[in-house]
């Protein structure tokens, strides 16, 4: 990076900083109760008591803070796995923890656990259920050597298989009221009524990012190949470890708290190494704000389009993530 | 007599049971160019990548500078040897990111960013390379030639005491050849730079080494160890190649040179 390489860098996340902000503020202000800047600001840092102040701290704020937490760790997931498997079309998706976190939610409405644990049965049983996938696609990557991304990729996308026929057998088996939940919460929605769990998201997904960063130069390195990443002093096995976990526990944790959110996983990194370059130092960084940034909209959009219905969000994020990345592509002539 | 850089000493390479190189033992002296010949599928490669550890040795060892390859830390090792392999992938990275990634094994623990210095010396080893107009340009929009270029630069801005070459001219045109050999050697003659390649040319091989290592497909072991004129004649080539050619000296050099002789191949086969 040279000098003009710095400024570039600073640029890019200065303007998906601004970009951020800008989407956040929008959420904050959209609503049953529409809100102005000025009364946001004065909910925030002055009169914290109010109606207002109670609809922005208790209401929007969580969720924009969950869209924000959860958008940046699929994202940062994504590109994490990307760069591991050298290949493009990995997402957080394939390697089967969405479809685990499914069945472990699927198994507690039917259950009807929720009445055990109240609302915190929901996320616990999907990070239950990806804790479950991520063990078994790295126990059996484990057995078969050192961890090979094309065995990793069939084990994943198998138990993908296996659990959303499981998902489908129960929903076939189910009442009308516990299908409609089902269905609900496999198609995301950030509406999160535990404060805890919203903090528990943001803090895992910065800290993701920080072991990203820290590990970003030999993700660099790694997409040379082994061998080459080996002669540079890398230790691939322990690397491809750590952040293998890393993105595996991202994901677990975002579907937990909001059910399945598709593409933005894929989408986003591809978006970002158009934007900022494959380089991951900047990437990482990229990935998540632009994430964060994406979410954040696509969830004003799902709040917005019915209201006072809302959409779920990971139908959003579908339709407007690939109609905008197919348009991207056929434009822009990158190879990816 | 000094002690050698590198020794090998009755080293094993190959693969959990197939083994490719039997107990196989020579030197190599600081700033040497060793190239190391042999039919396809004599081990040239295997042996290349047990040298680092690349692949685990089956038996004996490979000191470096009196030290234990095995027992070289990961990080001292990056510092000290570096490796042009034969293909280098074809990514989406710039030529000059690709390049600055030789400098990673400088890196102090918590360094992020490059410095001037690492840029500085990034950019001297591209102009050296002749690729400083693409430095922009992403490793899969480039000829594999300019990228074989660009994993030289790389490895030489890693400042390595021992640079290994797969066929680090393989996808080269003449000119391009006889830069980078030369550009090799004016490393090893200024610096001290150690070389330890694969080669398929002979004819390269016999005018830029000072050794050459002669691989046996069939028993698996060195046929020969020694200075050009040594090693390349009409009698060791017929053996191991089983190919019948015309040695005649370089008029330039004085070297060893092969001409292939028209359906010699046929004379000599079983």
């Amino acid at each position: 990076m040279n000098d003009t390489g710095a400024k570039r860098w600073i640029l890019i996340i200065g303007s998906l900083s601004v970009l951020l902000t800008a989407c956040a503020l929008t959420a904050l202000r959209l609503g049953s109760t529409p809100l102005s800047s000025a009364q946001i600001f004065d909910a925030l840092f002055h009169d914290q008591d109010s109606i207002t102040a109670s609809i922005i701290l208790g209401i929007r704020l969580p969720r924009v803070i969950l869209a924000i937490a959860v958008g940046g760790a699929l994202s940062v997931a994504g590109t994490l796995l990307q760069g591991l498997f050298r290949n493009p079309l990995v997402e957080p998706y394939t390697l089967g923890i969405s479809g685990g976190a499914s069945l472990g939610v699927c198994i507690a409405i039917l259950m009807n656990l929720p009445a055990l644990l109240g609302v915190t049965a929901y996320p616990l049983a999907g990070f239950a259920g990806a804790g479950i996938v991520i063990v078994l696609v790295y126990g059996l990557g484990l057995r078969t050597g050192r961890l090979q991304p094309n065995t990793m990729l069939l084990i994943g996308v198998m138990i993908s298989f296996v659990s959303s026929s499981l998902v489908m057998l129960l929903m076939a088996v189910s009442e009308q009221d516990d299908l409609s939940n089902i269905v609900f919460w496999i198609m995301g929605s950030l509406d999160e009524p535990s404060p805890v769990l919203i903090r528990l998201v943001l803090a895992g997904s910065i800290a993701g990012l920080v072991i990203a960063l820290y590990h970003s130069l030999a993700l660099n390195a790694m997409v040379l190949g082994d061998d080459e990443a080996a002669l540079l002093g890398i230790h691939t096995a322990r690397t491809r470890k750590i952040l293998f976990i890393t993105a595996s526990l991202l994901t677990g944790l975002s579907v937990s708290a909001g059910g399945i959110i598709m593409f933005v996983g894929l989408i986003v990194p591809h978006f970002m190494r158009m934007v900022a370059g494959s380089d991951h130092r900047i990437l990482i960084i990229s990935s998540f704000l632009g994430g964060a940034c994406f979410l954040t909209f696509c969830d004003i959009v799902a709040r917005m389009v019915i209201a006072p219905l809302e959409l779920p969000v990971g139908v959003i994020t579908g339709i407007i993530g690939g109609v905008v990345f197919i348009y991207v592509l056929g434009k822009k002539k990158v190879a990816l | 007599m000094t002690p050698p850089f590198l020794d090998i000493a009755r080293l094993s390479c190959g693969y959990g049971s197939q083994v490719v190189l039997k107990e196989i033992s020579f030197s190599v002296q600081k700033g040497d160019i060793v190239t190391i010949i042999g039919p396809n599928g004599c081990g040239k490669t295997t042996l290349l990548k047990t040298l680092p550890g690349l692949i685990p040795a089956l038996g004996g060892r490979v000191n470096m500078q009196g030290q234990d390859m095995k027992k070289m830390p990961r990080d001292l090792r990056a510092r000290t040897i570096a490796m042009v392999m034969q293909t280098l992938e074809s990514i989406h990275m710039t030529v000059e990111e690709y390049v600055l990634l030789g400098r990673l094994p400088h890196f102090s623990s918590w360094q992020f960013l490059e410095n001037e210095a690492d840029r500085d010396l990034a950019r001297s080893f591209m102009a050296f390379t002749h690729i400083d107009h693409l430095r922009r340009s992403p490793l899969n929009c480039i000829s594999s030639g300019e990228r074989q270029l660009a994993g030289i630069a790389k490895a030489l801005v890693q400042e390595p005491a021992l640079l290994l070459m797969d066929e680090p001219t393989s996808h080269l045109d003449i000119s391009h050849q006889a830069q980078i050999l030369n550009r090799v050697k004016t490393m090893k003659d200024r610096h001290g730079l150690t070389v330890v390649m694969v080669q398929h040319d002979l004819n390269l091989a016999s005018e830029y080494s000072d050794q050459v290592l002669l691989l046996d497909k069939n028993t698996h072991t060195v046929f020969n160890y020694g200075t050009p004129e040594t090693v390349i004649t009409r009698d060791n080539i017929r053996a191991v190649y089983h190919t019948d050619v015309v040695v005649a000296p370089n008029p330039h050099s004085g070297r060893p040179g092969i001409f292939i002789k028209t359906d010699s191949q046929e004379s000599i086969s079983p």
